[in-house]
């Protein structure tokens, strides 16, 4: 809105707004899936036909809505799963595939599994039954990551709850991309202020 | 200068069902209809093109005093609404202290009475303080000097089943009616905005529709359980409608209400986070304005009223979920009328002037209001130009919160001249000032 307002001229980064969008945040996913991928030669590189599962709290997820947003528009085909209660309620008009079962959603996969954080808060408002039922259904538990393709990587934006939504097995293994996100997102976000404070390149 | 004392001949306006007449108001009421009427010491007023309207009654209006004088004063909400084309309105009840007792409904009525530019006539809680929890005394609102036949917690839902049955049981010893905001608390908590698609993509907490229809499927058949009478306040979804219509069919004792705002606008305008749009209950679909513009015209949806609702800046420029609910609606109200539901050929002004004057003035058992252009009815008329077509801007508010939607839109039609029992409120368009209508304490109920 600010952005739109005519108040200012400055540039505006959106750095997270309520639960509806974090931009650099599906940037970093963006390049550190692409790295994992392509490695050296990934610059320039889409994300064609990269299959990539996001699991968790939809609802209240800004980083869902960007990668979403961002990931599809890169090539990438979305699925998203999560119980009925943690998806908005029409979804029709998101270029995802929708799903309640994560054991499907492995068994299918993907290339990239998306784990998202499940807010303290939302244990006592009827979104699920409790912990234990949501880390058996909806969590990355040592097993589910078993299933895994050896090729596969496993992306969480942090802070994780280790045994909640993702096992500590998963989150400190090979295929685990979270500390490169960590790294990812600093040079994604100099990336983002220099790219906006200094101006259009051919004015520059 | 006591301005009942003053004669105004009307010449060759036409009323609603399209007759050409002359009207001339004296000593408060309608005292002579005809063609070529003497002008003998009268002010002329040209009405030609101009549609006489019986003066505007709107059911549901925010006055915000006493409490919340930074918003708006009885005297201006009174403003406002003149400059609307209304000859009275109906102040709701979450005024602070409250409008629960007999002594703060009867200060609501003398301050609209010392304002002098349209009947106030206060609606009374439901509940002690709008709590939900015990009944305020409804008896004594009933019996006061104000005579409150509208009681609603507006603003809140009576939730509690129990509560909503006794409240409803009890005002049938008073001819009385319970007006309900229909919203059921927690299937709205924290709730931004209309729930459906463009919620799910913008990430703001939903207001679903089945918290609005299941209030009033249970209302309805509470209602017809203890043969008491319902009126539910600014319905704005099809599924409402249908629930409506169905107990209607059955022949329960319910009437409704839609809002200018949920007649014209859709939940679109959301995304561009002007709080302007924000208002409870929210926008919703094209497909649930559709249907609200439908039940208008086949008489499901009785009545249209304002919500008008009065908030200051700081309120309103702010960041979407800190933003207070709720619009301005009175001097805009008949222009948006005109656009969605006239012009589109679904109501006809003998239907405007039973949706926005006769039916309120009969739900609110409010009898010196709503009545027909007859000789000896009182002189309440609203002179209105259809063919008028204007930019809606700030200039065009009378009260004292500018939170309109309609800012920048051009709107059709425009209130021309106003009489309240006589006395001239609006003339050429503009507002009149306090010392030129006189500043006389008018008796209540004449
Ligand atoms: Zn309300």
């Amino acid at each position: 809105m600010l952005a739109t307002s005519g108040w200012i001229d400055a540039g505006i980064i959106n750095a997270g707004d309520g639960t509806h969008e974090h931009p650099t945040q599906a940037l970093l996913d963006a390049f550190t899936i692409r790295r994992r991928l392509h490695k050296a030669a990934s610059r320039g590189k889409g994300l064609d036909g990269v299959t990539v599962t996001i699991v968790g709290d939809v609802l209240h997820s800004r980083v869902a809505r960007s990668n979403l947003w961002l990931l599809t528009t890169l090539g990438a085909e979305v699925t998203m799963v999560a119980p009925p209660t943690l998806f908005p309620m029409d979804m029709t008009g998101w270029p995802a595939a929708v799903s309640f079962d994560l054991d499907d959603a492995i068994d299918s996969g993907p290339d990239v599994i998306m784990m998202l954080r499940i807010q303290q808060e939302r244990m006592n408002a009827a979104f699920f039954p409790n912990s234990r039922e949501y880390s058996r259904r909806w969590g990355l538990d040592d097993e589910r990551f078993a299933r895994l393709a050896p090729t596969s990587i496993v992306m969480h934006p942090g802070p994780m709850n280790r045994g909640l939504e993702i096992s500590s097995a998963a989150a400190d293994s090979a295929a685990s991309t979270v500390l490169e996100q960590v790294a990812n997102g600093v040079s994604i976000r100099m990336a983002a202020l220099y790219l906006l404070m200094s101006g259009d390149r051919e004015e520059s | 200068m006591d301005n009942t004392a003053t004669r105004y001949l009307i010449r060759n306006a036409s009323l609603a069902d399209g007759t050409r007449t002359d009207l001339l108001l004296f000593g408060g009421r309608i005292q002579e209809l005809g063609t070529a009427l003497s002008h003998a010491g009268a002010t002329v007023i040209d009405a030609d093109g101009l549609i006489a309207l019986p003066g505007l009654v709107d059911l549901h209006t925010h006055l915000r005093e006493p409490g919340y004088e930074q918003s708006e004063t009885i005297l201006t909400g009174s403003q406002a609404a003149a400059v609307g084309g209304f000859t009275s309105v109906f102040a709701m009840a979450n005024t602070s202290p409250v409008q629960d007792t007999a002594g703060v409904v009867e200060q609501v009525l003398a301050l609209g009475e010392r304002a002098g530019y349209v009947t106030v006539q206060p609606i009374g809680a439901v509940t002690l303080g709008l709590a939900g929890e015990r009944l305020a005394e409804l008896g004594a609102m009933a019996t006061s000097r104000a005579r409150v036949r509208v009681f609603s917690d507006d603003g809140f839902c009576v939730s509690d089943p129990l509560l909503m049955r006794r409240a409803l049981e009890y005002v049938k010893a008073f001819d009385g009616v319970i007006a309900q905001h229909s919203q059921d608390p927690r299937l709205t908590e924290k709730a931004q905005m209309n729930e459906g698609a463009l919620s799910s993509e913008l990430g703001l907490a939903g207001w679903p529709a089945v918290a609005e229809e299941s209030i009033i499927a249970r209302d309805v058949l509470l209602a017809e359980h203890v043969g008491s009478r319902l009126h539910v306040c600014h319905v704005s979804t099809a599924g409402a409608v249908d629930v409506i219509r169905w107990a209607k069919a059955r022949g329960i004792n319910v009437t409704a209400e839609a809002t200018p705002h949920h007649l014209l606008l859709t939940e679109d305008l959301v995304r561009g986070y002007d709080a302007r749009y924000k208002v409870n209950p929210p926008l919703r679909r094209r497909e649930d304005v559709d249907a609200l513009r439908a039940g208008l015209a086949d008489g499901t949806i009785d009545i249209v009223a304002t919500d008008h609702a009065p908030h200051p800046v700081e309120s309103k420029d702010c960041e979407w979920d800190a933003a207070a609910n709720g619009m301005v609606g009175l001097e805009s109200a008949l222009s948006v009328v005109q656009a969605s539901v006239v012009d589109t050929g679904l109501l006809d002004w003998r239907d405007v002037s039973r949706v926005l004057s006769a039916a309120p003035a009969r739900i609110g058992r409010l009898a010196s209001q709503g009545r027909a252009l007859e000789v000896g009815a009182p002189a309440n008329v609203t002179l209105y130009d259809p063919a008028a077509s204007r930019e809606f801007g700030r200039d065009k508010l009378a009260g004292k919160s500018t939170n309109s939607p309609y800012l920048a839109m051009t709107l059709p039609g425009r209130v021309v001249a106003v009489f309240h029992r006589g006395t001239a409120t609006v003339l050429d368009g503009v507002l009149r000032a306090p010392a030129e209508l006189g500043g006389r304490e008018e008796p209540h109920h004449g």
